[in-house]
């Protein structure tokens, strides 16, 4: 049985505001509990809310970036359920409408072909605080310090058809949002949260499966296990006859599974009705076009301009724009050095391993921009080689010296000096004439191996394509 | 001098007929005296009243000469205040000492009043004869077996008993112009949104807007000029200018379009009601004023689109009241779930629980559009109807109540209790101003008259509200159980 899988991801952004949606407490991460509540966040009777215009600001912003209709009146609702983390006994969020409306982004698939997807609405809501069941000897903590903090609902289309797919958009998604500055969308931290709702068909059927709603899965990595945990186990239980029935599963990342979560976790009637303490938000077009005149360039439109500009790959220019930091790197060495290859070489490769070693985040890199620039100068010069430069790259992390006296103190130097290369070549001449003969016979590839030995004498030193030069010269070809 | 209106007080603070701590002490005493009686109530704060009314004292001895400086007030137990007790009416809120105060509450303080106690009123203002409270009901001072009216039944016996030179109050379907009507006094709704709700405990959000009690309507009016404004804390507070509602109340009503709703003055309204409100109608026309009659075709569908609207409000409300983090929290709850049922059940009193299930249910899935949505459409539709009575005429006027103060215990329906608010429902739900004033009395009770005007024209209500007090004595009479029982 051949079977398809669909998927629509609801992913909350917890946008990066000094204050709450609608109270003016901070939302740090990681102070000490509940020193990031006032009496609003603590439901205390009487108190109101006034809605944070940054976050409006910035759920416009994600809208414009991905070409969405946005609610000129938008509406906030009341969302009715009981949980002690949950101060008010409602969540404030939008049902009707929405600040953001459709829109869509385009992922790029495996095989290097793109995909469009539709992004169903983006809405605003406060997050809940966190319920604490360690230390406290059987009770439980509350701390509400995240209770309030706005986040972006974001619903896609069920428009993906696997767990790749699925990633593939959550990274777009990432890497808009970091782009716009709008979150710090960090998975483990909770700052990106993503739910899948996931569903198998037939090939070739039109209508959807029964589809199950995944939680808490909380890295890219498990989205993807996750999801495939889930269509696996959906196949089996329609294979074996059975039906699958319409429920929120839990992923345990522990045990690489789904389960169905308790009854009572699940409310069923939230109650929406209008939030009568807020008037709907409305907004102009002269808000949304100042709005967008400080939208950033995106990474679509940044990665068509490297490879027209910087004529690099299709697949460089795309591992170089997936995040702003990591374009903006690479735009400064790139230009820099004048040499757009050289630069997308080193900083996909080179830096990129060294920060993938270290789980360094680039914004972390011991190495700036503007002295990987240096060094490269000095592969340009030929002071050094490129062999010896990712010596010197190597040295430049525990080292805060200048590349030139890193060079210098180290003796990396390149030799360029004829007499002393002259001398190498005809050391390396006397020491192999197996191969010298080889090649005076016209087997041409064992220049390689000549020039090889030549570089190891020199301690990698001598300027490669002058020892090739010599060489040929003085074995007379 | 505890009978005196605030404008009265004022002149004599003013000339140093008496000081602040006399007048604040007199009032005490009289609380002393009668507040076992009454029950108007919950908290008296003596020694803090003492304490702002020297500071009154003082400010005034160093020039300071605002209308309400070193005058004692009543607020209703709904608005929290800083370091006081605030509940609401309610067992679930016995606890309850708020950490802040409500802006009506600091813009008093600001003004130089002096905050005597804070009133009894139906739990979570939720009733129409103050018999919902936790603390028991209050007495009506005209006469000891009846009530005084509700939601804000303690603040009206209050200053109808001089146990307070004037209170605030709140009115979400009647709560100030009932209770108003009831005990003799002046009250007065605002439009929506004139008056800040930050600090004042929400019944429905939509509809629940702060007001004035008292002894007149030129003392609402400086009340009103403390209250007023928009508030940067309340989303829903009008950004509109804010008149100086003493200033125009000398005006003359020559000219003055009257309109009397035909839905008013129809069955159902005691003929002694209707004579008393006839009658003043006739010194209006004296006045200077023409009456026309009008219609409000949809004020018969106002009550039931107020019990969806405002108890579905009230369901979300009221859920914050879960035992977690303040107030009545149940003994010894065996789960998590166990302490939400106990601490609600046993926290909250038959009539807010009967509200919270009627909200609930209006707002359940499948029902939504069939309850809710239609009461907002009536809702639209009884706006329309002012809007087109007020292209023809300046005010409505009509009884505030289809008869004066009932028994305590006299009404066990709860349907019944909900049609006391039948004239005074439409206007929350319109969002309107509206005031109740003394017309006269019947088998020596007092009756009230409602006088409704266009959005935020507060000022014009008063004006016309002041000139009918300049020409009668109606607001004068006192109310006299207090002296028979003396």
């Amino acid at each position: 049985m051949e079977w398809e899988t669909v998927i629509g991801l609801e992913v909350h952004v917890q946008l990066s505001t000094a204050s709450k949606l609608f109270s003016g407490s901070a939302t740090q991460f990681g102070a000490a509990p509940n020193t990031q509540a006032n009496i609003f966040d603590l439901a205390l009777p009487g108190t109101l809310p006034v809605l944070n215009e940054s976050a409006l600001a910035m759920a416009v912003r994600f809208g414009l970036a991905i070409g969405a209709h946005i609610g000129k009146r938008s509406v906030f609702d009341r969302k009715n359920y009981f949980y002690p983390d949950l101060p008010k006994g409602y969540q404030v969020s939008q049902l009707d409408f929405p600040t953001v409306g459709k829109g869509q982004l385009t992922i790029t698939l495996e095989d290097g072909s793109e995909k469009v997807i539709g992004v169903t609405r983006a809405h605003m809501e406060e997050d809940a605080g966190k319920s604490l069941h360690e230390d406290f000897h059987g009770m439980s903590g509350i701390d509400l310090n995240r209770a309030g903090t706005p986040l972006l609902e974001i619903v896609s289309e069920p428009d993906l058809r696997s767990a790749k797919e699925a990633v593939a958009y959550l990274k777009k998604l990432h890497s808009i949002i970091r782009y716009l500055d709008i979150s710090d969308a960090i998975m483990a931290q909770g700052s990106m949260r993503c739910d899948a709702n996931v569903s198998i068909r037939r090939r070739g059927e039109t209508e959807f499966g029964t589809r199950t709603e995944i939680k808490n899965i909380n890295s890219f990595r498990f989205v993807e296990k996750a999801i495939n945990h889930e269509v696996r186990r959906q196949q089996d239980v329609i294979e074996d006859g059975g039906r699958v029935v319409q429920e929120t599963r839990l992923y345990d990342a522990d045990r690489d599974e789904t389960r169905p979560m308790r009854s009572k976790e699940v409310a069923n009637d939230y109650r929406y009705f209008p939030e009568p303490d807020l008037l709907p938000v409305v907004i102009d077009d002269a808000y949304i076009e100042a709005i967008r005149v400080t939208l950033p360039e995106l990474p679509d439109a940044r990665k068509a301009r490297f490879i027209s500009d910087y004529k690099l790959s299709e697949y460089d220019a795309g591992v170089l724009v997936a995040t702003r930091e990591m374009a903006d790197y690479f735009e400064q060495v790139a230009q820099a050095t004048g040499d757009a290859k050289l630069a997308a070489n080193w900083v996909s490769q080179d830096l990129q391993g060294l920060l993938n070693k270290h789980h360094w985040d680039i914004t972390e890199s011991p190495i700036q921009a503007d002295r990987l620039a240096d060094l490269l100068k000095r592969i340009q010069d030929s002071t050094i080689s490129g062999k010896i430069a990712k010596t010197v790259f190597e040295a430049m992390l525990d080292d805060t010296a200048s590349v030139d006296s890193i060079i210098e103190s180290k003796g990396l130097k390149q030799v360029t000096d004829t007499g002393e290369i002259e001398k190498l070549v005809e050391t390396v001449i006397a020491e192999n004439p197996d191969q010298v003969q080889q090649f005076r016979d016209g087997k041409e590839q064992v220049i390689g191996f000549l020039v090889g030995q030549a570089m190891k004498l020199s301690k990698g030193k001598a300027n490669p394509a002058q020892v090739n030069e010599l060489l040929r010269a003085k074995m007379g070809s | 001098m505890i009978e005196k209106t605030v404008a009265e007080l004022s002149a004599a603070l003013a000339s140093g007929e008496f000081s602040s701590v006399e007048l604040t002490q007199a009032y005490l005493d009289h609380i002393e005296r009668h507040n076992a009686t009454l029950n108007a109530y919950i908290t008296v704060c003596a020694e803090s009243a003492l304490a702002q009314a020297r500071a009154a004292d003082a400010a005034r001895a160093a020039g300071a000469n605002n209308p309400l400086l070193g005058i004692p007030i009543a607020h209703k137990d709904i608005f929290c205040t800083e370091g006081v007790l605030t509940t609401c009416g309610s067992k679930m809120l016995h606890n309850f000492v708020s950490p802040y105060n409500a802006t009506v509450i600091e813009k008093f303080n600001a003004a130089g009043a002096v905050m005597l106690g804070k009133t009894n009123m139906d739990e979570f203002a939720m009733g129409s004869s103050n018999e919902t409270s936790y603390y028991g009901p209050v007495r009506n001072p005209w006469d000891l077996e009846r009530v005084p009216g509700g939601s804000s039944g303690g603040s009206a016996a209050a200053v109808a008993a001089d146990l307070c030179a004037m209170a605030t109050g709140t009115d979400t379907g009647g709560s100030i112009r009932q209770p108003a009507a009831f005990s003799g006094i002046t009250g007065l709704k605002p439009s929506y949104g004139r008056v800040s709700r930050w600090g004042m405990i929400a019944f429905a959000s939509s509809l629940d807007q702060a007001g004035t009690l008292s002894k007149s309507a030129e003392d609402s009016a400086l009340m009103l000029n403390v209250m007023a404004g928009l508030d940067m804390k309340d989303s829903t507070s009008a950004d509109k200018p804010v008149d100086d509602y003493a200033a125009t109340l000398n005006d003359s009503l020559q000219g003055l379009r009257i309109g009397i709703p035909r839905q008013h003055f129809a069955e159902g309204l005691s003929p002694e009601v209707e004579k008393a409100v006839r009658a003043a109608l006739g010194e209006y026309e004296k006045l200077g004023a023409t009456l026309k009659e009008i219609d409000l075709p949809n004020n018969h569908l106002s009550v039931s689109a107020y019990y969806v609207v405002a108890p579905a409000e009230a369901s979300a409300n009221l859920s914050r009241f879960d035992g977690v983090r303040y107030g009545y929290r149940c003994a010894d709850p065996v789960n998590l779930e166990d302490m939400y049922k106990r601490s609600r059940s046993e926290g909250f009193g038959d009539e807010v629980k009967r509200r919270i299930m009627i909200g609930t249910y209006a707002l359940s899935a499948g029902f939504y559009d069939a309850y809710y949505r239609k009461a907002q459409r009536i809702r639209r539709l009884i706006k329309d109807d002012f809007s087109r009575a007020f292209q023809e005429v300046d005010v409505v006027i009509g009884p505030t109540s289809p008869h004066t103060a009932f028994k305590l215990g006299a009404k066990t329906d709860p349907v019944a209790m909900y049609l006391e608010d039948i004239y005074t429902i439409a206007v929350n739900l319109a969002g309107l101003p509206g005031i109740s004033i003394p017309v006269g009395t019947a088998a020596g009770l007092p009756v009230g008259m409602q006088l409704v005007g266009p959005d935020f024209a507060e000022a014009k209500l008063l004006n016309i509200a002041h000139q009918f007090q300049c020409h009668t004595d109606w607001h004068r009479q006192k109310p006299g159980a207090l002296g028979k029982e003396a």
